[in-house]
C-alpha cells in the first residue's frame, strides 16, 4: 500500500519486470552445472577445467587459436624482400587476453627506468646499506654497490645540474643562524644521553665565529626510514658486532659499546665525523670489566634506562629523519617541553618531563562514623513461637533479650511504611477503588476482624508491658516453678493477663452474646473434642457467654486444677471462642454461601441500576413511527479509563471505580418479585400484550422480524386469540399467534379458554393504561409509578437478576426466562417454550419456514449470511412472501413516498438537515393526530404490516378510545 | 449586477460498472474500502482475506490465518494494519506489508460479526453474536479486552466507530450509541433485528437497516426518525447499508439482487442498481469519490459515476 495507484505514472521503472508468478505453475528447474556455458567477448565458448588442467581453456579447444594449434612460421627471404632479423619479444607469444588487464602482462603506462625516481633508489640503497651492515655477514651489498654501474635517473641529473651535490638535502640554502638553531636542538636532543658525543654541528658551532655572515648552507639531507622487514631470529634491536668498528683497529675503533644508543652507532655507521669523540683503547662495555690500563671507568656500567626506549607513539621527527616513532625518547622531546624543563628549578629525573596537565586529585571519602554503642558482633535471637510455648517461658525468653523496645516496629523506618504511607510521602494520587479488602467489608465486620486480630498481637506484644521487676519475677517463676515461687508466678501471670485478657473476654462476650450467635446454636465448633471434659467446660463457657455472663470464664473452669493449668485453659478458651465465633461475622462475609443455604445475604443480586422503559410502549411508538423520546433510553455508562485514553477523550467519570452500567443490589425475592412471579401465569394467558407474547416465540425464534411475521400470522389465529386480539391494543406490536403453533407445552400460557376470558375482563384496563402512556404521555411522566409500568419494570429487573445470577449470556437468560413472563418480544425475549429453539436457525416468517431451515439448523444467530453461490440460492432462497405480495409492498411504498413528497418534501428539497428534522417532528405530530382522530392507514403503512392488521387497527383504536373514556371517568 | 448562483452540481450516482473482480475465495462476505479508497478488502468464506487495488483490480496480498469464514474487516487510518473477524470467534490484527498475524484476539463466545478500528487504530472493536462488543487494545500486549460492552441482549450485528462514539446494532432490535465523552449510553429501539448501522459523514445522524426491510435515518442526538427508506428486501440476511460520501444518498443491499439508492432528503428511490441474481451481500462507498463496491457471491464489483 505504499503508492497511490493514481500516481503510478510518476515513477520510473528500471529493468524488466519479472513475469508474474503463477501460483499453480511448477517451479522451473535450475540449469545444471554441465549445461551452463560461458562465452568470451567474441562469443567463443569458454570451458572450465578443473584446477589441475589449467583453469580457463586457452584458445581453440585447448589449442592456440586454431584447430591445428601452433603452426611454424616459414622463413621467406627474397631479393626484393629481405627478411629482416626477427627479434622475438615475449609479447609476440601473448594473445590479447595475456595483455589484458587480468593477463600476465597487463599493458599500462609506466615511467621508464630513466625517468623513474632515482631518489627512491638512493633511499633503498641506504637502507640496504644499513641492513647489510647489521646483517650477520656484513658488507656483501657494499661490494655490489661498488661493482654496479653508475646510473642515475633523470631527476638526479637535473638536480646535479642545478648545483645539488650528493649528501646534501634538497631545498633552499639556509643561513648560518638557522643552521645553528637546528644544531642547537640537535645537541640538546643528544644532551641527556649518556655518552655526550659531540656532533659535527656542535663542532661547527665552536668554529662558527669564523664563518662569514654571507655564507649559506645546504639543508641537511633526510635519511629515509628503513622499512626492510625483519627476517632473522634475533631479538628486537639486536645487532652483531660492527666489523668496521671492531676490526678496523686504531684508536677510533677501540671501544665497542654493545648497548649504546642507536644514535651513537648510526652516526658512526654513516660516517659522520666525530672529531671530538674521545676514543679509548681496548674493549669496554657491560660485558667487560675495566681493564687495568684504562684510566676511567665512568661509563663502563652502562645504565640502560627505560627512558631510552619509546613509551609513546608519534612525536616529532628527529633532526636527521632516521628514526620514526620508534626513535629513543630524547629525540622526540619537544621544544616546548624543553623550555619547561629549563624553567623547572629542581632536578628532573632523567626520562621524566613535567606533566602538561594536572593530575586529578582523588577525593577520598572517609568511612562512616560508627555509632558509639556499635558492637561488631551479631548474635541471633531465638525465634519463639509464642503460641506453642507457655506464656511464662515466652516472657522469660523475651525479657532475657534485653532490648525490648527495639522489638517494636519503629515508626518512620522505610520498610515499616505501608503503601499508603509511601504514597503520601511520594505525593502520588490515590488509586481508584477500595484500597484494601477491609474497605469492602461492612463496618461491623471490619471491627470484628480487627478484634480478631488484636488478641494475637496482644499476646505477642504483651510481655512488653511488664515492668522489669515483674519480668524478673516471671523469669524466676519460670525457672524454678517451685511452690515457693508460685505466688510470684501467679502475680506475673495476673500481671500478664490483666491488660488484655480482660479485653479479650469482653470481646468474646460481645461476639457470642449477639443475636446471630443465639440463632446458631447448632453449628458451634468443637475445638476440644479429644478431651471431652475440656470440651464440656468449653461448652459451658460458650453457653454462659451466650447468656451474657461476664465471668463466664471463671465459672466454667475446673476449680480443682492448678492455677497454672487454669491460666492456660483460660487463655485457650478465650482464643477459641474468638476464633470460632459465629460464622455470620468476619469470615463468613468473605464467602458466598451455597444456594441451598438460606443465608440472608445471598438473597440480593446485582442488577443494573437503570432499567429500560417498558418495551410495549416502545413497540407501540415504533408502530406509529414515533421515534424519538419514546424509543430512546439514555443510561449512565462508564467507559474504562484506558478506553478513554485510547480514544483521546477525558474520562467522563474520573473517580468511578467500575466500568459499564452502574449496578445496584436488589433483593432476589422482593415483594415485587413475588408479585410478578405469581402474576406470570395469569398474565401469560391474559389478553394483555404481555400475556400474548410469550406464546409467540414458541413458534418463531426471536431472530425473526417480529412485526411482519406476527401480522401475517394473525390471519391464522384461532378464535380465542382472535377475540383477544380484538380486545387488545394494536400497539403491542406483534400478533398473537399463540395456540395454533404452540404445540404441547406444559407452560401455563395455554390455559382453558374460559379462564382466559374471565381474566380478560379483570385485566383489561391495565394494558390500556400502558398504551395511553406510550401514546399520549410525555416522557416526563413515563417513570410515574403506574401499577402496570412498575410491574413490568420489576419484571425486567427480575429478568436481569436471573441473568446476572446465571452469569451467562443472553441465550441462557432466555432459557431461564422461559417460565416467567416476558414483556419484551425482541429483547432476548421471545421466551420460547423450548429453549433449544433458540439455537435453531432463524428464518423469515415462521409460517412458511424455508426449506433451508432444516439444513442450516446449526447455530445461526441473528441475520444469516447469504449462501455462497447463486445456484444454491435460487433453489433455496426462502420465499417468505409470494412475489405478488412483494409487488404490492413496493407499490404501497411508492405511494407512500409520493404522498410524503406531496405533503412536505417537495418544497424544501435543498434544505438542511436541521430544517428537515423539525419538519419530521411536525410530521410525526401530524401522524399522531391522524392516528387518534380517525383511522387512517398512514400510521401503520411503513412496514407493510397492514395486510393482516388493517381492519383490526381501526377496531382497536375504537376500543382504545372507549377505554380511555372509561379511564378518564 | 449579480451573477446567477452557480448551479449546484447534481450528485452523481455510481451506476456504471467499472470493474468486476472475481475474488476466488468463495462467497465474499464483506467488501470494504481502505481509509483512502484506493484499495479494497474482500472477506471470503474460504477463510482468506484479500487486498486488491481498486484501480487496477489486481490482487495485492492474501491474508490467511482465520479458521473459518471471514466476516468483516477494516483497515487502519495509516494503511499499516488490518483487522478482521471471523466465524472462528477470533479477531486478527494483520500487518499489511508482511501479511503476518500481529495479534490473534480470542475471547468472544461466538462468531464475530463486525470489527472496526477506532480513529487512531489503537483499539479494535469487535461485535459478536455472543452479544458483546469487546474493545481490544492494539498497543499493549495484553490479550484481554479493555472493556466488554455486554449491554446488548442479543448478538451484535454491526458496529461503527466515530471519534468518541461507538454505534452498535444488535439483533435485539436496538441501536446503542456509547458516548465516551459524555459517559452515556443511548439506546434506540427499532423493534426489528438490526443488520447494519452507519454514522453519517457529518456525524449528526445514524442510519439503521433492519430486517423489516426498512432503512431508517435517525437523528443522533434525539433519536427521532428523519427518514425511512423502503422498497428493498431485507428479511433474512445480514446485509449492509451505507450513505454516499457526500451524505446525499442512502444505499442498501437487497436480497433481490439490486442495490437500492434513495435520495436522503426526499426518500425517493433514485437508482436500482442491478448487480446480479443473487443476494447483494455487502457494499461499501468510497470515502471521497462516487464509487461503490458491491459483493455478490464470489464477485466484487466496482461501480462508478462514469
Amino acid at each position: 500500500m505504499a503508492s497511490d495507484s493514481d500516481s503510478d505514472g510518476d515513477f520510473v521503472t528500471f529493468g524488466t519486470p519479472l513475469e508474474p508468478l503463477e501460483e499453480d505453475e511448477p517451479l522451473r528447474k535450475p540449469v545444471p552445472l554441465y549445461e551452463q556455458t560461458v562465452k568470451d567477448e567474441k562469443g567463443r565458448y569458454q570451458r572450465f577445467h578443473g584446477a589441475f588442467t589449467g583453469g580457463f581453456s586457452a584458445g581453440y579447444f585447448n589449442t592456440v587459436g586454431t584447430k591445428e594449434g601452433w603452426t611454424p612460421a616459414t622463413f621467406v627471404s627474397s631479393r626484393q624482400q629481405k627478411a629482416g632479423r626477427q627479434n622475438a619479444r615475449p609479447e609476440d607469444f601473448m594473445d590479447e587476453e595475456d595483455l589484458g588487464d587480468h593477463g600476465i602482462a597487463p599493458r599500462q603506462i609506466t615511467t621508464t627506468a630513466d625517468f623513474a625516481s632515482g631518489r627512491k633508489d638512493v633511499i633503498r640503497d641506504k637502507a640496504r646499506a644499513i641492513t647489510s651492515l647489521s646483517a650477520p655477514i656484513p658488507g656483501d651489498t657494499v661490494l655490489e654497490d661498488l661493482v654496479a654501474p653508475a646510473r642515475s635517473s633523470m631527476g638526479v641529473e637535473l638536480l646535479r645540474k642545478m648545483g645539488w651535490k650528493d649528501g646534501q638535502g634538497v631545498g633552499p640554502r639556509v643561513k648560518r643562524r638557522l643552521c645553528k638553531q637546528r644544531a642547537d636542538s640537535a645537541t640538546r636532543a643528544f644532551g641527556s644521553a649518556s655518552p655526550p658525543n659531540g656532533s659535527s654541528e656542535s663542532q661547527d658551532e665552536e668554529d662558527g665565529e669564523f664563518v662569514p655572515e654571507n655564507v649559506t648552507f645546504a639543508p641537511k639531507d633526510v635519511t629515509p626510514i628503513d622499512f626492510t622487514p625483519k627476517v632473522d631470529l634475533h631479538g628486537l634491536g639486536y645487532r652483531g658486532l660492527n666489523p668496521l668498528a671492531a676490526l678496523r683497529g686504531g684508536p677510533g675503533t677501540g671501544h665497542i659499546n654493545l648497548f649504546t644508543m642507536d644514535s651513537d652507532r648510526t652516526n658512526s655507521l654513516f660516517g659522520e665525523d666525530r672529531k671530538g669523540q674521545r676514543r679509548r683503547g681496548g674493549v669496554a662495555g657491560q660485558g667487560f670489566g675495566v681493564g687495568a690500563m684504562e684510566d676511567d671507568d665512568e661509563d663502563i656500567y652502562h645504565r640502560d634506562i627505560m627512558s631510552n626506549y619509546d613509551t609513546v607513539l608519534g612525536g616529532e621527527e628527529p633532526g636527521n629523519g632516521l628514526y620514526g616513532w620508534t626513535a629513543p625518547q630524547q629525540y622526540n622531546r619537544k621544544k616546548k617541553d624543553h623550555s619547561k624543563d629549563a624553567a623547572y628549578l629542581g632536578k628532573i629525573l632523567e626520562g621524566f618531563t613535567l606533566a602538561s596537565d594536572k593530575l586529578e586529585t582523588k577525593t577520598i571519602f572517609p568511612p562512616p562514623n560508627l555509632p558509639r554503642d556499635f558492637r561488631p558482633v551479631h548474635y541471633f535471637r531465638p525465634v519463639v513461637d509464642l503460641s506453642s510455648v507457655s506464656p511464662m517461658v515466652a516472657q522469660a525468653l523475651q525479657t532475657s533479650r534485653g532490648h525490648m523496645a527495639q522489638e517494636e516496629p519503629s515508626k518512620g523506618g522505610r520498610h515499616q511504611l505501608d503503601s499508603a504511607q509511601r504514597r503520601e510521602l511520594l505525593g502520588e494520587a490515590t488509586l481508584q477503588g477500595p484500597s484494601s479488602v477491609f474497605d469492602l467489608l461492612k463496618v461491623e465486620d471490619r471491627e470484628r476482624l480487627s478484634s480478631l486480630r488484636r488478641p494475637s498481637s496482644d499476646t505477642s506484644s504483651g510481655p512488653r508491658q511488664p515492668t522489669p521487676g515483674e519480668a524478673r519475677a516471671a523469669v524466676v517463676a519460670a525457672g524454678v516453678a517451685a511452690a515457693a515461687a508460685r505466688a510470684s508466678a501467679q502475680k506475673a501471670l495476673s500481671s500478664r493477663f490483666a491488660p488484655h485478657a480482660e479485653q479479650q473476654q469482653q470481646e468474646a462476650l460481645s461476639v457470642w452474646s449477639g443475636p446471630t450467635a443465639q440463632a446458631q446454636t447448632g453449628q458451634t465448633f468443637k475445638p476440644f473434642e479429644r478431651t471431652p471434659h475440656k470440651q464440656a467446660r468449653y461448652d459451658l463457657y460458650i453457653d454462659q457467654l451466650k447468656q451474657g455472663d461476664r465471668d463466664a470464664l471463671e465459672l466454667s473452669l475446673d476449680p480443682t486444677m492448678t492455677e497454672w493449668e487454669r491460666g492456660r485453659e483460660r487463655d485457650e478458651f478465650v482464643r477459641a471462642a474468638l476464633l470460632y465465633k459465629p460464622s455470620s461475622s468476619s469470615l463468613s462475609c468473605r464467602f458466598t454461601r451455597g444456594k441451598q443455604d438460606d443465608g440472608v445475604e445471598a438473597d440480593t443480586v446485582e442488577v443494573t441500576r437503570d432499567q429500560e422503559n417498558d418495551v410495549d410502549d416502545k413497540q407501540a411508538a415504533v408502530k406509529m413511527k414515533m421515534f424519538g423520546k419514546l424509543t430512546r433510553d439514555t443510561f449512565e455508562w462508564h467507559p474504562d479509563n484506558l478506553l478513554c485514553k485510547r480514544f483521546n477523550v477525558p474520562d467522563p467519570y474520573p473517580g468511578s471505580g467500575f466500568v459499564g452500567m452502574p449496578k445496584v443490589k436488589r433483593d432476589k425475592f422482593s415483594v415485587f418479585n413475588f408479585l410478578t412471579v405469581s402474576e406470570s401465569p395469569t398474565a401469560s394467558a391474559s389478553p394483555a400484550p404481555q400475556g400474548v407474547k410469550p406464546s409467540e416465540p414458541g413458534k418463531r425464534s426471536r431472530w425473526d422480524v417480529s412485526g411482519q411475521a406476527g401480522d401475517k400470522e394473525r390471519k391464522e389465529k384461532d378464535p380465542v386469540s382472535e377475540f383477544l386480539s380484538v380486545a387488545r391494543i394494536e400497539a403491542s406490536g406483534s400478533g398473537p399467534e399463540a395456540s395454533t403453533t404452540d404445540g404441547p407445552t406444559t407452560d401455563p400460557t395455554v390455559e382453558p379458554d374460559t379462564e382466559q376470558k374471565e381474566e380478560e375482563e379483570e385485566e383489561e384496563s391495565r394494558p390500556s393504561m400502558d398504551l395511553f402512556k406510550a401514546i399520549f404521555a410525555s416522557s416526563s411522566d413515563e417513570k410515574s409509578s403506574s401499577s402496570s409500568e412498575g410491574e413490568s419494570e420489576e419484571e425486567e429487573e427480575k429478568e436481569e437478576g436471573v441473568r446476572s445470577k446465571a452469569g451467562t449470556g443472553p441465550q441462557i437468560s432466555n432459557q431461564l426466562n422461559v417460565n416467567t413472563t416476558q414483556p419484551a418480544p425482541p429483547v432476548s425475549t421471545t421466551p420460547s417454550q423450548h429453549p433449544d429453539i433458540l439455537f435453531k436457525t432463524p428464518s423469515g416468517p415462521a409460517a412458511a419456514p424455508p426449506p433451508r431451515d432444516q439444513e442450516m439448523e446449526e447455530e445461526e444467530f441473528g441475520p444469516r449470511l447469504p449462501p455462497p453461490s447463486s445456484t444454491l440460492t435460487a433453489e433455496r432462497r426462502p420465499s417468505p412472501t409470494p412475489s405478488a405480495k412483494d409487488d404490492k409492498h413496493k407499490k404501497k411504498c411508492k405511494e407512500k413516498h409520493k404522498a410524503k413528497k406531496h405533503g412536505k418534501h417537495k418544497k424544501d428539497k435543498k434544505q438542511k438537515k436541521k430544517h428537515k428534522r423539525h419538519k419530521h417532528k411536525g410530521k410525526q405530530k401530524k401522524t399522531k393526530k391522524e392516528e387518534s382522530s380517525d383511522s387512517s392507514s398512514e400510521g401503520s403503512d411503513g412496514n407493510g404490516q397492514e395486510e393482516g392488521g388493517g381492519v383490526s387497527t381501526e377496531e382497536l383504536l375504537r376500543r382504545l378510545k372507549s377505554i380511555r373514556g372509561k379511564n378518564l371517568q | 449586477m449579480s451573477f446567477p448562483q452557480p448551479k449546484p452540481e447534481v450528485p452523481q450516482l455510481p451506476q456504471n460498472l467499472l470493474r468486476t473482480i472475481d475474488c476466488q475465495q468463495g462467497a465474499v462476505r464483506a467488501v470494504r474500502f481502505n481509509a483512502d479508497g484506493n484499495y479494497l478488502l474482500s472477506c471470503g468464506s474460504d477463510k482468506s482475506l484479500k487486498l486488491w487495488s481498486v484501480s487496477r483490480g489486481t490482487l495485492l496480498k492474501t491474508y490467511s490465518g482465520h479458521g473459518y469464514e471471514v466476516l468483516d474487516a477494516d483497515g487502519s487510518y495509516d494503511n499499516s494494519q488490518l483487522c478482521s473477524c471471523s466465524s472462528d470467534k477470533t479477531v486478527i490484527l494483520w500487518d499489511v506489508a508482511t501479511g503476518q498475524v500481529t495479534r490473534k484476539l480470542r475471547g468472544h463466545a461466538g462468531k464475530v460479526n463486525c470489527v472496526q478500528f477506532n480513529e487512531e487504530a489503537t483499539v479494535i472493536l469487535s461485535g459478536s453474536i455472543d452479544g458483546t462488543v469487546r474493545c481490544w487494545d492494539t498497543r499493549s500486549r495484553k490479550f484481554d479486552p479493555i472493556q466488554i460492552l455486554d449491554e446488548a441482549q442479543d448478538g451484535v450485528s454491526s458496529l461503527k466507530v466515530s471519534e468518541h462514539e461507538l454505534l452498535t446494532g444488535s439483533v435485539d432490535g436496538r441501536v446503542r450509541r456509547y458516548d465516551l465523552r459524555m459517559g452515556q449510553l443511548h439506546v434506540d429501539f427499532i423493534n426489528s433485528p438490526i443488520t447494519c448501522v452507519c454514522f453519517s459523514a457529518d456525524g449528526q445522524c445514524t442510519l439503521t437497516s433492519s430486517l423489516d426491510s426498512t432503512v431508517r435515518l435517525l437523528d443522533k442526538s434525539t433519536g427521532e426518525m428523519l427518514g425511512e427508506y423502503t422498497g428493498h428486501k431485507m428479511k433474512g440476511y445480514k446485509l449492509d447499508c451505507c450513505l454516499s460520501s457526500k451524505d446525499t444518498h442512502v444505499l442498501s443491499c437487497s436480497e433481490d439482487g439490486h442495490v437500492y439508492c434513495w435520495d436522503l432528503v426526499e426518500g425517493s428511490l433514485m437508482l436500482k442498481l442491478p448487480v446480479g441474481k443473487a443476494v447483494v451481500q455487502s457494499l461499501s462507498f468510497h470515502p471521497s469519490e462516487t464509487r461503490l463496491l458491491t459483493a455478490m457471491e464470489g464477485r466484487v464489483q466496482v461501480w462508478g459515476a462514469d
